[in-house]
């Protein structure tokens, strides 16, 4: 079967697609839209940042994604906004002649990256509410230091856009899936979680597709070919965000961006740390679920949702279970995921009014960078004393865990520098790190031991961020 | 031709341009290499590489990769009808290895298919047996086995092995400084189509057509007459594009001329980042004398470059090294020791600096050393030490004749509020325990033409059309430096016109023969004063044409505001232009330009290899954790030197930009290989350049009034690498926050480049035990 989409208000068809073929050759190759780039084919440097769209309600909902790393498929039933589309009367829009004036191109080959990220956060995009340095922290310049980039940014902070066109299109184009078989290889979009069920069961190996951020690095490095593909983007019931008193339960389908917000407000630290996760466009398309399901030694979710005591439902040929989140995580590269089973949610509960929770991330470069070291700390304290420690850290073993020793350390003790150091000096009992490109096994060791420190000066309310002080 | 005799616009309303190329860059219109239409024959190709990075190659067995689906052809060294090498100087870079590999991931086998993908996947298939040798990857290693690009080079001044023994205080110390990869968005990209007659056409991001045409007419045994190369734009290069491009040029081209169809190499990132060279990583040792007052008297320092497995550029990046040890200080006994390693990792190339931010931050390091052995402000150190009246001769024995630094220093001092400031952050880390503040102003005089006196040379072609357009050609490369702009305003200023009626066509060397790389900042000096000359040949002719027809004076001709004033009347341009044109007067020139004044003796390392300095000074504000080794950097000041600004908007892009990539190459940004030479950070998912959220929060940026002493083009000077330096301010100002760790200790804490959170832990503890 074919993928449509719909391009600047038009149907686009696109008859025999491969199924792992990426938007961005299909731009640049097919259609000839040659502004969108390519800086990295691995989701990284934002050079080929396009707006993605669908219809939610009166408007269309839009995103700004890594085209490289976009699987064909993926855009069936979207609309697709390139850079092209911004200029198509044949003068610039605000936005572009902003940036043009105000010397915010030099070599100019990441620059429409910048103009969708910008044009995306003017439209009010997925992510708009953050500040333009967040928007675009997924989009690397070599030449300008960002600095006009930025006031571009700020000055045209909205634009308005005339979405009827694509929203009637979106309409008519309906919303069949775009299952099917191309050549040898299968591509399953289900559209309910019971489908998707049904194909598991049926395709145990297949491999399950949501982002793409990570699988999609398979195929433009690793040239794998993947024959089985379950694409879960559009299965309706595993979207659902569930906010209440006692936490938060985040669908299959939720990507980072989307569940931003209620994660920031089970706790800022948690805010914050999302806010890090990979750039907008990653989290644009990454899903928390699946960051768990890949079971990446480092994360960077899992070590702070096992450290707030998550749990992971998983459904299957035998129905659902649910299970602690760290019990998931059962080696490098294994998890507890059975046959034909898929990660249904995650629940992550709200932290109590006694619980005390800090959770770091330590990595070379601020944003969108791959975790060093991330630590995560739920300290729940009656009169003085840790009754109860959740303590997980990512980066520091094979998979993200918990780290007993420390905690044990931790709990019936106070919050004093005695207990800090004996919780440090017990962190050597819990992990013995691997060095690597990211971190020698020293410096990972030594870096946990701080961020026990960053907690007990954190508590005495003294200042220890530097991106706090920076403002 | 006296340029600078008639200044383009008065100082006060220079205009700032938008780059030539804004209005396509924001609309996805500006053409890259990759984007131009594809034939439908068109070849794709991918290297295999080694996975070895010292051995003798056994076997070769390439069937599996001739046999996959899409594969044309696959070609080995053998398949070379002429010159097996892309080496800029030596001759010693093979396209494809022949017999020995020499670093990992050198290409050893040459795929071409009829689709990107298959040309990859297929160059995994090759079985290349080998028989590998202990790898030399470290300096260390290769000063074992005595393996040098060249013979050590020395520089000296005085004595300063005496002046050291008599020197009344002594101090030592060491300092790696690691290697930097370009990071060029557009990755590196060549693509060559066939002409009649064995004519080759090739498209090549490159920095340096003119060497890309002649490897390639070399490759393949044709002469230079039969190979045209063209560059309209490139995507970032930063030097990078300077030697590394010609290798996916000449591959094209092999592809082409053997098979007659278009040959089209767009490399994949990972392995552009472990094929291609980056910026030389250093460990430099050094001595220094000094008085009570911090003044040095004797100054010893020895620099040991990895300069990988060829000899590329590395002979002129480690003299520039040398040549900028002493930076904006008078160094009166010194000794300036340069070691060049050839070791099994990837050639070390040219990159924005050129080995002179390695050299400057060395002698930076000095001068924090010895401010902190005596409890100064080290500010007040590098003022004592700067050039000066009878202080004023550099180690290779120029004098400095344009010293602007003290004065640059003391108004940046005061615009900066440097020592309130310094005040300031004294008592922030007396009272914060984790984060401790730390400030720097560092100076940078940074010497401009190509230490190789031949290159300092650029021709330029001009036309004027019958209705009055213009049509720029020139030898240098537009990388998104504003070159283009540059060399459009000079040209339309010679006649008057706006700007917009000038048009500048792609870099080929089919219309300016034997051109110099754009590299050494020098692209604006040369091309826009080739270009000038051009344009004003053309301008003379028409102003005696247009004097002979009025009966007036040819110099009483004036162009201006787009028209020509004769004889009392006033004509458009373009009417002159058609009046001339029916008058039988050639509306077409070239132009050409040697830099002056410019001799070196390199056994000596005497001379004058510069035609003048760039100056500038920034202060940097940064904040430490003390816990992690985080650090931000907080608020920059920046005062440059670009003489006459030939575009203010463009040079402070390219002051900001240069800030920026130097403080990624001080702070975040790593790479490192392995015990088997392996590279280990060779993607951005483990290569981390700035983004947008790590450059100063505040950043005030001031242009220099003041013109080059020299007759430059419009008395301006360079921009493109000097301020790169100026980030040598944010590694001195991670060190004071590190120092402050451990109050009123009188060293300095050893701290390595680049600051990476590690390294600031290590250099915290380090500090605290020493």
């Amino acid at each position: 079967m074919a993928v449509r989409f719909v391009l600047d208000g038009q149907v686009v068809e696109i008859a025999e697609p491969d199924p792992t073929g990426t938007l961005l050759d299909y731009l640049r190759g097919t259609l000839r839209r040659t502004g969108t780039k390519e800086g990295c084919a691995e989701g990284d440097c934002g050079a080929c940042t396009v707006l993605v769209g669908e219809a939610a309600r009166e408007r269309v909902a839009w995103r700004a994604v890594n085209a490289c790393i976009l699987f064909l498929p993926m855009i069936h039933g979207k609309a697709l906004m390139t850079v092209e589309s911004l200029s198509r009367g044949g003068s610039l829009n605000p936005l572009q002649a902003c940036m043009a004036g105000n010397g915010a191109s030099q070599c100019g080959f990441c620059t429409p990256g910048f103009v969708m990220s910008l044009h995306g956060r003017a439209i009010g995009a997925l992510g708009s509410e953050l500040p333009v340095a967040d928007v675009i922290a997924g989009n690397l310049c070599r030449c300008t230091g960002y600095g006009p980039i930025l006031e571009a940014g700020e000055k045209v902070a909205a634009l308005e856009q005339d979405d009827s066109a694509t929203l009637a299109a979106l309409r008519a184009l309906g919303a069949d899936g775009a299952s099917g078989v191309f050549g040898a290889r299968r591509w399953f979009a289900p559209r309910t979680s019971d489908e998707l069920a049904a194909v598991l069961a049926e395709h145990p190996q297949a491999r399950i597709v949501a982002g793409a951020t990570d699988v999609g690095l398979w195929v433009t490095k690793g040239l794998r070919a993947l024959d089985t593909l379950v694409f879960i983007g559009d299965v309706a019931d595993l979207k659902a965000i569930e906010e209440s008193d006692a936490g938060v339960r985040l669908g299959a389908g939720v990507r980072y961006a989307q569940a931003h917000p209620a994660l920031s407000r089970l706790h800022p630290d948690l805010g914050e740390l999302v806010r890090r996760i990979g750039g907008l466009q990653v989290r644009n398309s990454a899903t928390v679920c699946g960051n768990i399901a890949n079971g990446s030694p480092i994360g960077d979710g899992p070590p702070a949702l096992i450290a707030l005591g998550a749990e992971l439902t998983l459904r299957g040929p035998e129905g659902r279970r649910t299970i602690a989140l760290e019990d998931y995580f059962l080696d490098y590269g294994k998890q507890d995921r059975r046959a034909g089973e898929f990660v249904e949610s995650v629940f992550v509960p709200r932290p109590g009014a006694a619980t005390r929770v800090h959770i770091s991330k330590l990595s070379r470069r601020f944003d969108s960078d791959i975790t060093a070291v991330l630590g995560a700390f739920a300290l729940t304290v009656e009169q003085g004393t840790i009754v109860a420690a959740h303590v997980a850290f990512g980066g520091m073993a094979a998979t993200p865990r918990r780290a007993p020793a420390c905690e044990a350390a931790l709990v019936g003790q106070p919050i004093d520098e005695a207990t800090i150091t004996s919780a440090a000096a017990a962190l050597g009992e819990d992990f013995a790190p691997l060095t690597d490109v990211r971190g020698s096994a020293a410096y990972r060791i030594e870096a946990a031991k701080a961020l026990l420190w960053r907690l007990w000066h954190r508590e005495q309310g003294v200042a220890v961020s530097v991106l706090e002080i920076a403002g | 031709m006296n340029a600078e005799a008639a200044p383009l616009w008065p100082v006060e309303t220079k205009p700032s341009n938008p780059h030539d190329s804004a209005h396509l860059h924001v609309a996805g219109l500006a053409r890259y290499a990759d984007d131009e239409p594809e034939p439908a024959d068109m070849l794709h190709l991918a290297f295999g590489l080694s996975s070895e990075a010292r051995a003798r190659i056994t076997g070769l067995d390439l069937s599996e990769v001739r046999a996959f689906p899409g594969v044309v052809a696959v070609y080995t060294a053998a398949d070379i009808p002429g010159e097996n090498n892309v080496g800029p100087i030596a001759h010693d870079d093979r396209v494809l290895a022949d017999g020995e590999v020499i670093s990992h991931g050198q290409p050893v086998f040459l795929v071409a298919a009829t689709t990107r993908l298959a040309a990859r996947k297929a160059a995994r298939l090759g079985k290349v047996t080998y028989e590998p040798l202990p790898p030399m990857v470290t300096v260390d290693q290769a000063r074992a086995e005595n393996s040098r690009i060249e013979a050590d080079q020395r520089m000296a001044q005085g004595d300063a092995t005496a002046a050291l023994a008599a020197a009344p205080h002594r101090l030592a110390g060491t300092l790696r400084i690691g290697a930097q990869d370009h990071f060029y968005l557009e990755g590196q990209i060549g693509l060559a189509r066939p002409g009649e007659d064995g004519q080759i056409h090739v498209v090549s991001s490159s920095q340096h057509p003119s060497e890309v045409q002649h490897l390639v007419a070399h490759l393949l045994n044709k002469p230079s007459a039969d190979v045209t190369v063209e560059v309209r734009r490139m995507g970032g290069a930063f030097g990078g594009k300077e030697s590394q491009a010609a290798l996916f040029a000449a591959a094209a081209a092999l592809v082409t001329h053997h098979t007659g169809r278009p040959a089209k190499f767009r490399c994949d990132r990972d392995d552009d980042m472990i094929v291609t060279g980056k910026r030389h990583d250093f460990e430099v040792a050094y001595e220094a004398g000094h008085d009570d007052e911090g003044r040095l008297l004797a100054v010893k320092l020895r620099f040991s470059a990895r300069c990988g497995a060829s000899m590329d550029l590395s002979p002129g990046i480690n003299d520039r090294t040398m040549f900028h040890a002493d930076n904006c200080y008078f160094l009166p006994d010194v000794e300036i020791m340069s070691e060049r390693l050839k070791t099994n990792t990837v050639s070390a190339t040219a990159f924005r600096g050129f080995g002179g931010p390695q050299g400057m931050l060395a002698i930076e390091r000095v001068c924090d050393h010895v401010a902190a052995r005596l409890g100064l402000d080290p500010l007040a150190v590098r003022a004592r030490n700067l050039y000066g009246p009878k202080r004023d001769v550099t180690p290779y024995g120029m004098t400095v004749e344009d010293n602007i630094a003290p004065q640059l220093i003391a108004r940046l001092r005061e615009t900066s509020d440097y020592d309130a400031r310094r005040s300031a952050i004294a008592a922030f880390n007396a009272r914060n325990p984790v984060l401790k503040k730390g400030i720097a102003l560092t100076p940078v005089k940074f010497g401009i033409s190509f230490t190789t006196t031949h290159l300092n040379q650029a021709g330029a072609l001009v036309h004027v059309y019958a209705d009055g357009s213009i049509q720029v050609n020139h030898g240098g490369t537009e990388m998104g430096q504003g070159l283009y702009i540059k060399v459009a305003q000079i040209v339309a200023d010679a006649f008057g016109v706006p700007v917009g009626q000038v048009r500048i066509t792609a870099t080929r060397t089919d219309k300016v023969p034997n051109t110099s790389a754009t590299a050494a900042s020098s692209g604006a000096d040369l091309n826009g004063m080739a270009a000038h000359n051009a344009a004003m040949a053309i301008r003379d002719r028409m102003a005696a044409f247009l004097a002979g027809a009025y009966g007036c004076a040819p110099d009483e001709v004036r162009f201006a505001r787009g028209e020509v004033v004769v004889g009392g009347e006033t004509i458009a341009f373009g009417d002159a232009a058609r009046r001339a044109h029916l008058g039988r007067i050639s509306l077409s020139s070239t132009g050409f330009y040697a830099t002056p004044d410019i001799a070196y003796d390199r056994p000596s390392h005497k001379g004058r290899p510069f035609y003048y300095f760039a100056y500038g000074a920034a202060v940097s504000e940064v904040v430490v954790d003390t816990l992690t080794g985080e650090h931000k950097v907080l608020a920059v000041d920046i005062l440059h030197d670009v003489g006459r600004s030939l575009n203010p908007a463009i040079d402070r892009g390219q002051i900001e930009g240069g800030f920026v990539q130097g403080q990624g190459w001080l702070t975040t940004e790593v790479v490192e290989w392995d015990a088997k030479g392996r590279l280990l950070n060779h993607s951005p998912a483990t290569y981390k350049i700035p983004t947008a959220s790590d450059g100063p929060k505040r950043l005030r940026i001031d242009l220099w009034d003041g013109e080059n002493l020299k007759p430059t083009i419009h008395r301006s000077k360079a921009v493109g690498e000097p301020p790169l330096m100026l980030a040598n301010s944010v590694f001195c100002a991670i060190s004071a926050a590190i120092a402050a760790t451990a109050p009123g200790k009188a060293d300095l804490p050893p701290l390595d480049a680049p600051a990476t959170p590690e390294a600031v832990l290590r250099a915290i503890a380090g500090h605290r035990s020493a």
